[in-house]
């Protein structure tokens, strides 16, 4: 067969594939399919029957497209694939491939459609598939984010293997003679009725002649032998004896070390600098000014910080204001019409409702994403193509920035992603890919990999974005009748996207995002306003977005409501919710932690909070006492619904993980601004949690949400209520703003 | 200046300034990247290697300080082939995330049990609270070292 019409048929393939995966919810529709970027420079004897499966005569890869930043997508990608394939995961290599159209998310625009995710009626299932198509087209984005990569890929990788797996059979029929219907294929190998095997790799040639099967059903998942079972993840041996390489981790013949200083008032103009020091030392090789700062290339990582900061600046000030106390006056003074971002959700009339008010203010800070892994990235630029070397949530911006520095035609310039040493969103941004892209264009043929040092990292974050939220419940009876919820925050959306030169063409729904899609579907008044501003520092999307601040405003208000009105935390929640999906959840974590009420006897208390975000329903248990050294967490528990478990020992990790995240930063972490700058550049200063505070967790996972989700970032959002609930009834404080160190202490 | 010592059993010399840290030597001087750099400034054990037995922060440990000396790191520890106790219970409680602190995390722990071989949850959250997760495995730390100690005293 022709290369032409071997590429035509490819591409068929891939487009039923894609459309098919994405049918359970309907967020695929779109018909033109993209071509097989694995199909290209294919090698003689080697076959691959869609962008995510490639087999030759040694060995079979698996193309697992999304980013690793810890949440182990590489391994779950991998066994979705397996799964249907029928290989075992210590039988493939798996590759994170390249930046392609091909692999563009089809669960990103699902989140954006404007419906809940608890919101299956067919009207939000066509608007999701609409929205799919239009994004498809638009803009098909291959990214990480907001927990999409499992919805993304639970039906279309699946899908992906199991067209692999039939059209190997159907070569190993051709081959024998023997029917398909009598063939059957286990540990990556055909089997014969008569007991013999034909190994994958030694039928990649001849399925690479055959007409590819296009059309293949799943199978019933509850017969899985990978998926839903506990597995090793294939990169734990790795990371568990040093050989796991990050971004950071990269060498290659030739590289120099860089870092650069950048101006600390976010923005603001480098007016001038003197590196006389920095020229003079040893093993500084170039000082060089790039766009908003210097950079300063040297022989090892450590000179070039030092040589960096030696450097005398002049910097121009902050572009926003300079103080942390006018930060929170602007927020305080947006309450209003002209900076309405969208009234999302009205049930009933909170101003006529009648019961007795309970009138409360809260603020969520700024908070850095500090991933252990500081920024880094390596650039090769030449004449004829660029490579970059570095873990990213948004690959194929990575290659679209990178052009646009150096010139070079976007064909040409390839993203070879990278593990993560953590993001947090983090590594959604693109300055430091554009700094280094600048040194290492000026330096063509040189190999150049760039490091912020760690307080770099710290001052150039665009943390987490500030929130002040405004509230009025209302009781009668013993009952919450009313809940009137304003929140104002910086738009994260807004800021994040303006640096990417786009303008967010609509309201950030970030701002109210896990307060207006909180069920409550008994609650007879509800409203849910936000107010966006974009006067204040640059901020960006910090794990689990808008849900944290919102669910811990949201949360804490009800609390107050349900206190005052003498009612029971938990049954009053499950009173409100009528979702059957979160009334179990809230009924499963009460049976964990066996309640009985907040209150546990003197000093010591319980409290509750759900959170609903990224389509997943969570409920957190934390049990605190009230010691004379402090506040003591002694338990939590957590209950939530995925859909569909992938991996129960991963999930469990993350539950754990986004808890400790939740509670770290709720308790110690704050970014403040001094003079334009923020005043935190270090983990002394901002560290999360340590383990001496980190108390036992019990994690309980449901299956009845009819949509399979990711569990990234869901864990975070009800942590730092259910602790400030906790200190409640422990102690009779309501805490009101975080972190809760600057009003209680602990332990 | 010149500084002689041993990583992992081999001996290796190094020509640098007298106040570059043992992180950045094992790093970028010779290729061992399994030491992270977190912090810089001690606050995040990432960089924990074994100095003479003692686990420190490399990134404290200035060139000058060096000859003599024995350095173990995660590399030297054990291997994927062949892992040490401590890695051996990392890997079957699984508690790596992004597993950029583990190197750290496994070489304290690993320095814990080396002269307390039962520690309680007290004395694992002393000795071990100056290693940073930033995914938060904490419970999976606590665990993974009882399950070393189990088996290294069993």
């Amino acid at each position: 067969m022709s290369k032409v019409g071997t590429l035509s048929r490819r591409a068929f393939l891939i487009g039923s594939a894609a459309i098919t995966g994405g049918v359970a919810f309907g967020v695929y529709t779109a018909k033109s399919p993209f071509p097989n970027p694995i199909a290209q420079n294919l090698p003689e004897g080697a076959a691959t029957f869609n962008p995510w499966v490639l087999i030759d005569a040694e060995k079979i890869t698996v193309i697992a497209p999304h980013g690793d930043k810890g949440q182990g997508i590489f391994s779950a990608q991998a066994a979705l694939i397996a799964e249907e394939l029928d290989v075992e995961l210590d039988q493939i290599d798996i590759s994170f491939g390249m930046p392609n159209k091909a692999y563009f998310n089809t669960a990103m625009a699902g989140a954006m459609a404007g419906y809940p995710l608890y919101d299956f009626s067919p009207t939000a299932e066509r608007t999701r598939g609409i929205a799919g198509g239009v994004m498809k087209v638009a803009l098909p984005l291959m990214g990480t984010g907001g927990s999409t990569a499992i919805p993304d890929s639970y039906d279309k990788l699946r899908h992906a293997g199991a067209c692999a797996r039939e059209t190997l059979k159907l070569a190993a029929s051709q081959q024998t003679g023997v029917p398909v219907d009598q063939l059957k294929t286990a540990r990556g190998a055909v089997q014969l009725p008569d007991g013999t095997e034909i190994a994958y790799t030694a039928l990649a040639g001849a399925a690479a002649e055959v007409e590819p099967v296009t059309n293949v059903a799943l199978r019933d998942i509850k017969s899985a032998n990978i998926v839903g079972k506990p597995m090793k993840r294939v990169d734990i041996v790795a990371k568990s004896t040093g050989t796991q390489n990050y971004g950071i981790d990269f060498k290659t013949d030739g590289m120099v070390y860089a870092t650069v200083k950048m101006n600390p008032r976010q923005g603001g103009a480098l007016n001038g600098f003197d590196a006389t020091e920095a020229e003079g030392m040893t093993g500084v090789q170039k000082v060089m000014e790039i766009t908003g700062g210097v950079a300063v290339v040297a022989n090892n990582t450590w000179t070039a910080i030092q040589a960096a900061n030696s450097i005398v600046f002049d910097w121009g000030p902050a572009p926003y204001p300079h103080e942390q106390a006018e930060h929170w006056e602007v927020l305080s003074n947006i309450f209003d019409d002209d900076h309405l971002n969208g009234e999302a959700r009205v049930v009933g009339d909170v101003d006529a409702a009648e019961g007795e008010e309970v009138v409360a203010e809260y603020r969520s800070p700024y908070v850095a994403h500090a991933p252990l892994e500081p920024l880094s990235a390596t650039i090769l630029v030449t004449d004829d193509r660029v490579d970059i070397w570095t873990g990213h949530q948004i690959q194929m911006f990575v290659e679209s920035t990178v052009a646009g520095i150096t010139g070079h035609d976007v064909e040409n310039v390839h993203l070879h992603n990278q593990f993560m040493g953590g993001s947090f969103g983090h590594k959604l941004e693109f300055e430091y890919i554009k700094q280094t892209a600048e040194i290492a264009n000026a330096m063509r043929g040189t190999p150049v990999q760039m490091t912020y040092s760690r307080e770099e990292d710290f001052v150039h974050d665009f943390p987490r974005h500030i929130t002040m939220g405004r509230g009025v419940a209302k009781h009668k009876d013993g009952q919450i009748t009313s809940l009137d919820v304003q929140i104002a925050g910086q738009s994260v959306m807004g800021s994040q996207m303006s640096r990417m030169g786009l303008n967010l063409p609509m309201p950030d729904t970030q701002l109210h995002e896990g307060a207006w899609d909180t069920p409550n579907f008994n609650l007879p008044n509800l409203r849910v306003r936000s107010y966006a501003t974009r006067e204040l520092a640059p901020v960006s999307s910090w794990r689990s977005v808008g849900a944290m601040p919102n669910t811990f405003i949201y949360q804490t208000l009800l609390d107050e409501a349900i206190h005052a009105a003498g009612a029971d935390p938990l049954l009053e929640r499950i009173r409100l919710m009528g979702h059957d999906v979160s009334v179990k959840v809230l009924e499963t974590v009460g049976e964990m932690c066996n309640w009985s009420g907040s209150d546990l006897g003197e000093n010591r208390g319980r409290g509750i909070a759900y959170g609903f975000s990224f389509g997943v329903a969570v409920a957190t248990v934390v049990e605190v006492t009230n010691t004379a050294a402090g506040i003591k967490l002694d338990h939590v528990w957590v209950a939530a619904d995925v859909g569909k478990v992938i991996d129960p020992g991963n999930l469990e990790n993350l539950a754990e993980g986004g808890t400790v995240f939740g509670l770290g930063h709720a308790i110690n972490c704050e970014i403040t601004y001094a003079d334009g700058m923020a005043e935190q550049t270090n983990y002394h200063a901002h560290d999360g949690m340590r383990m001496w505070q980190c108390p036992p967790i019990e994690f309980k996972a449901l299956e009845n949400n009819p949509s399979v989700r990711g569990f990234g970032e869901p864990p975070v959002p009800p942590a730092a209520p259910a602790l400030g609930n906790a200190i409640f009834a422990a102690t009779g404080q309501r805490i009101r703003e975080m972190p809760f160190n600057k009003h209680i202490r602990f332990v | 200046m010149q500084a002689s010592f041993t990583v992992n059993g081999n001996e290796r010399t190094v020509d640098v300034p007298d106040d570059m840290p043992l992180l950045w030597i094992l790093r970028d001087e010779l290729g061992l990247t399994g030491t992270k750099y977190g912090c810089g400034v001690a606050q995040c054990g990432a960089c924990t290697v074994h100095l003479d037995g003692i686990a420190v922060r490399s990134c404290q440990v200035p060139a000058s300080e060096l000859n003599g000396a024995e350095v173990t790191t995660i590399e030297g520890l054990g291997t994927p082939e062949e892992p040490h106790p401590v890695q051996q219970a990392w890997i079957d409680t699984q508690v790596a995330q992004c597993g950029y602190c583990q190197s750290g995390q496994i070489m304290q722990a690993a320095n814990l049990l080396d002269f307390n071989p039962n520690p309680t949850d007290e004395e694992i959250d002393a000795v071990m609270s100056g290693n940073l997760c930033r995914c938060g495995t904490y419970v999976r730390v606590r665990k993974a070292i009882h399950a070393a100690s189990d088996k290294m005293s069993g």
